[in-house]
């Protein structure tokens, strides 16, 4: 053969082996393609694994669609994917197709399906453009523990500049490392190294997981890695717990401050307070179906919007109560607990019929949804928010009653009623506004309810225990008081729960307050002097 | 005399409110009343109130059918507000005053344990319609609802296989009902194989809110190494809370899988279901079965309620169930006599709504498929596991010490509580 004959001989061989394997692999994906037809998850399963395999560029678009719900299968047992704006296309070639809407089904997925989703897009999105699809395909590795991503893995780790993203995609790998038979001693060790610097649960659990057949040094190195991960969890699990005695403490401030001001100044016990952060909680879901009717995208200052409304609707149905009840029982204690008791089963009864007895939907702004990561500490947004809330209106209120003339004169009021009206301070008036504020305050805190418990004509029910508990071991009349009360009982519960449980949690603190009002009647910070009335 | 005035008003009026109990209908001699015992308010309100509705619906259906032996029935609905004690008072008061001739009614266990009593004294029928933990079968009740084989076991097993699940926390409002069907699933889950240290008890209270610590607990629990579900039989509106803290603590269904036995579309009706994708639970019936009975019971639903959005629920097919077979037996019968129709009952077969005919077994269960589905964004279920046919209801659980040699048989037997062992009624 002469050489033109030969080299035109070994072209067209190579030609065809490619055309060969370039038609196997397209083998390979069509048939795993038409497995999504099977409509079972078995097949739906094995299909993902040969799409992955497969090397298709497609791949990874498919395995999205099919994350998003956006994968059909027709009769003809073709295989579609529909686009966000959704545009139909053949998901075999990637071109544009028309089917019957009516002949196609969507492929099921579920749990199992789930996590060979996020196994497979972990594997094939290691080195995409977008920053945060690697990032996810990092963590997903480090769940999945695929040793087929290894030299993906490699490859991503050598071109990332993000340093975020560059420890999870190292920490990925060495839990492929860790997990994978192969791997030498030493780089075992190192993966260890780096699960112990990482710290956390996850790491944890990866190391309590690794089968037993290791070498002696990783063996001994797990272990001292798990012990030092366990202490560090440890401590952060006291820094955790006291979070959330602390968000609970805010919760029980807001709820009680407004009894504070109200028991405080005018000796009012009053029953009904819950029922004004009901109404708060109320005014809030009324203002968000508004919102959500004519203006859906006011929706993340929907609770900006509740806030003052809250406050006065709230302060306006306690102006009528005082007014209306309480100012004809003064001075009669008993009879005022039941007259108020009366009137919150008034207002229960009234939201109950206007609104009906099941629970309303408020939903979260966008900024409140959520969590984030602080050290070893999950914050989530709302509880964040609560806080920061809570503490904005303690300040505000010491302020009015520290700056403002009303403030003086329910300060008066609050130590010698007889005086201050000697002093011309006019009482009735003063009542009146003492109650509006106090009540308007609980309507304050029933917008921040609304965000973490349920919306019923019964919420009240759940905070009015709780509020007199605050104010009585705070101290009456006692700003400060309330609020070192509230964080405190807020924080014995939160560290009481999780060795006792949440009933007998609930109870113990309920009997060590009781112990504790038989040393102090007054509270914590009682109020002095010789004129203050008892 | 102004304030004598006042007062008179005040007590008349009290008075003439406090004596009236909710009755719809006209005369009281030509109709048969039908007793509905359902919180409307209160904790449970947001799962029972449902039930109230589909009863109506369901005799306003057979009143235009022409009524039960010849006679309009009537609804007689009460409110016992979530309230244990005042179910037993509201039982009394449907059936002594009221003359129900039977009631439908109750959701939690602690709320059929209170009212058995009366039921027992007064020789009335309850059909209590909801999923509950067994160890229990009397002559005057009627259990439409899963005994734990139709539900709580058939979840386990699909986990265990399904999702190779390790590690168990079993999560549970504080009553009877989430006591005794964990104490059946962790005798069931250590015959098993599965280790105390696998698996995690916690109660809390009715309406508890502050879910922090026990979902940062779930968390850590789930993150040794070892695949971790949660099993949750929390009931009523304390369901909202958690699944929120689930959502915001980023616990996803394919990390830690949540399989409910209290939260049907009813429950997830008012919370935003996208964190919740995937988590599962355990029923009879959904809203999402695809069958002729189902599509025409849902246009009907939606018709009477007059709500495009109202959803369907486990419970309330087991009260269409429930309420067919008494029509039936009060027809084979000739009368409402509850000795009468109590014997009747056994045997009688009414269609459920997938597809399949319940029968009505001699221990006061019924037949039913088990489904397990999975939550979609929208709220409703996406079945992911059925029976091939119906399972029979089993009163007294085998995994039970105090329990597997009982059987409940009141046809022969005539007795709930027979033990084979010693061949006498009463363990």
């Amino acid at each position: 053969m002469r050489v033109s004959e030969r080299c035109a001989a070994v072209v067209l061989w190579l030609a065809l082996l490619l055309a060969g394997s370039l038609g196997a692999q397209a083998d390979g994906w069509e048939s795993a393609l038409t497995k999504f037809a099977g409509d079972s998850y078995n097949d739906t399963d094995a299909a993902i694994a040969g799409i992955a395999a497969s090397g298709n560029p497609l791949a990874a678009g498919v395995i999205e669609a099919l994350q998003e719900g956006r994968l059909y299968f027709g009769d003809d047992k073709r295989i579609y994917t529909r686009d966000k704006a959704g545009k139909l296309s053949d998901a075999a070639t990637g071109q544009p197709a028309e089917a019957a809407a009516t002949s196609l089904k969507p492929v099921r997925i579920n749990n199992r399906i789930r996590r060979s989703i996020e196994a497979a897009l972990g594997g094939l999105t290691l080195l995409s453009p977008d920053p945060a699809r690697r990032l996810e395909a990092a963590q997903a590795v480090f769940k999945s523990k695929d040793v087929k991503a290894l030299a993906a893995l490699e490859q991503a780790i050598g071109k990332e500049t993000d340093a975020g993203i560059k420890r999870a995609l190292e920490e990925a790998r060495a839990a492929v490392l860790l997990y994978s038979a192969n791997a030498t001693e030493g780089a075992k060790l190192e993966a260890v190294g780096q699960m112990r610097r990482r710290g956390d649960q996850d790491a944890r659990g990866l190391l309590a997981a690794l089968p037993a057949d290791q070498p002696e040094t990783v063996q001994r190195a797990v272990a001292d890695a798990m012990v030092a991960i366990d202490n560090r969890l440890a401590a952060w699990g006291v820094v955790q717990n006291l979070w959330y005695g602390l968000s609970l403490g805010s919760v029980l401030l807001l709820a009680a401050i407004g009894l504070a001001i109200t028991f405080g100044v005018m000796g009012v016990i009053n029953m009904a307070h819950g029922e004004m952060v009901m109404l708060g909680a109320y005014t809030t879901f009324l203002v968000q179906e508004l919102i959500r009717g004519s203006a859906p995208w006011l929706f993340d200052y929907s609770l900006a919007i509740a806030i003052p409304l809250a406050f006065l609707v709230a302060a306006l149905v306690g102006i009528a109560i005082e007014r209306g009840v309480i100012r004809f029982l003064y001075g009669r204690p008993l009879e005022t607990l039941l007259a108020t008791w009366g009137i919150s089963l008034i207002l229960q009864q009234a939201v109950r019929t206007s609104f009906g007895p099941t629970n309303r939907e408020v939903g979260a702004p966008h900024f409140m949804a959520g969590a984030f990561e602080l050290g070893g500490l999950t914050i989530t947004w709302n509880r964040l928010w609560i806080i920061v809330f809570a503490g904005i209106i303690f300040v505000l209120l010491l302020a009015a009653l520290r700056f403002t003339t009303l403030g003086l004169h329910m300060r008066a009021v609050t130590q010698n009623r007889r005086m201050s009206s000697a002093m011309a301070i006019p009482t009735g008036r003063i009542d009146a506004l003492t109650f509006a504020l106090g009540s308007g305050i609980a309507g304050l805190a029933g917008v921040a309810l609304s965000q973490i418990d349920n919306v019923s004509p019964n919420l009240g029910q759940g905070y009015i225990i709780d509020s007199f508990l605050v104010v009585v071991f705070g101290g009456v009349g006692n700003l400060w008081g309330t609020l070192v009360g509230a964080l405190s009982l807020g924080v014995a519960n939160k560290f009481l729960e999780p060795y006792a449980g949440a009933v007998l949690g609930k109870i113990l603190l309920l009997v060590i307050v009781i112990l504790f009002i038989q040393k102090r009647p007054r509270g914590l910070f009682a109020l002095k002097g010789r004129a203050v009335e008892a | 005399m102004k304030r004598l005035i006042l007062r008179t008003a005040m007590a008349a009026s009290v008075a003439a409110l406090a004596s009236l109990p909710l009755s719809l209908g006209a005369n009281a001699q030509d109709t048969i009343k039908v007793g509905i015992l359902h919180s409307l308010s209160g904790t449970m309100a947001i799962s029972e109130t449902t039930l109230k509705d589909v009863m109506l619906m369901l005799i306003e259906e057979q009143n235009k059918k022409g009524g039960l032996l010849g006679k309009k029935l009537e609804a007689v609905v009460v409110d016992p507000a979530s309230n244990w004690p005042l179910f037993a008072e509201k039982a009394r008061e449907l059936i002594s005053k009221e003359k129900v001739a039977s009631v439908f009614g109750c959701w939690t266990s602690v709320s059929r344990k209170s009212v058995l009593p009366v039921f027992k004294e007064l020789n009335s029928i309850l059909f209590y319609p909801v999923q509950y933990e067994g160890e229990e079968s009397e002559r005057n009740v009627f259990y439409t609802g899963a005994a734990p084989n139709q539900q709580a076991i058939p979840a386990v097993d699909y986990l265990m296989k399904e999702e190779q699940v390790k590690r168990w926390v079993l999560a549970g409002t504080d009553y009877v009902y989430p006591r005794t069907t964990n104490k059946i699933l962790e005798a069931y889950l250590k015959a098993k194989g599965v280790k105390s240290e696998d698996i995690m008890i916690n109660y809390t209270p009715f309406g508890h809110s502050d879910w922090q610590t026990i979902v940062a607990d779930i968390k850590k629990f789930g993150s040794a190494g070892k695949k971790t579900a949660v099993v949750s039989t929390i009931n009523g509106d304390a369901n909202v809370p958690f699944y929120k803290e689930l959502g915001n603590q980023g616990i996803a269904a394919k990390d830690i899988p949540v399989v409910a036995f209290s939260v049907g579309e009813e429950e997830l009706a008012g919370v935003d279901t996208k964190p919740l994708v995937g988590h599962l639970a355990a029923w009879n019936y959904f809203q999402s079965i695809k069958d002729a009975q189902n599509d025409a019971f849902i246009a009907k639903w939606k018709a009477f309620t007059k709500n495009s959005k109202r959803v369907s629920n486990d419970p309330m097919e087991a009260h269409v169930i429930g309420f067919n077979m008494w029509v039936k037996a009060v027809e084979k019968v000739k009368s409402t006599d509850p000795d009468k129709v109590i014997d009747a009952l056994p045997g009688i077969e009414a269609a459920n709504l997938t597809g399949g005919i319940s029968k009505m077994l001699p221990n006061h269960h019924i037949t039913k498929p088990v489904f397990i589905g999975e939550i979609k964004g929208d709220g409703q279920f996406d079945v992911v596991w059925k029976t091939d046919g119906l399972v029979p209801g089993d009163a007294w659980s085998k995994e039970l010490e105090g329990s597997k040699d009982l059987v409940a048989d009141w046809v022969d037997k005539k007795c709930g509580n027979f033990n084979t062992k010693t061949n006498k009624c009463g363990s």
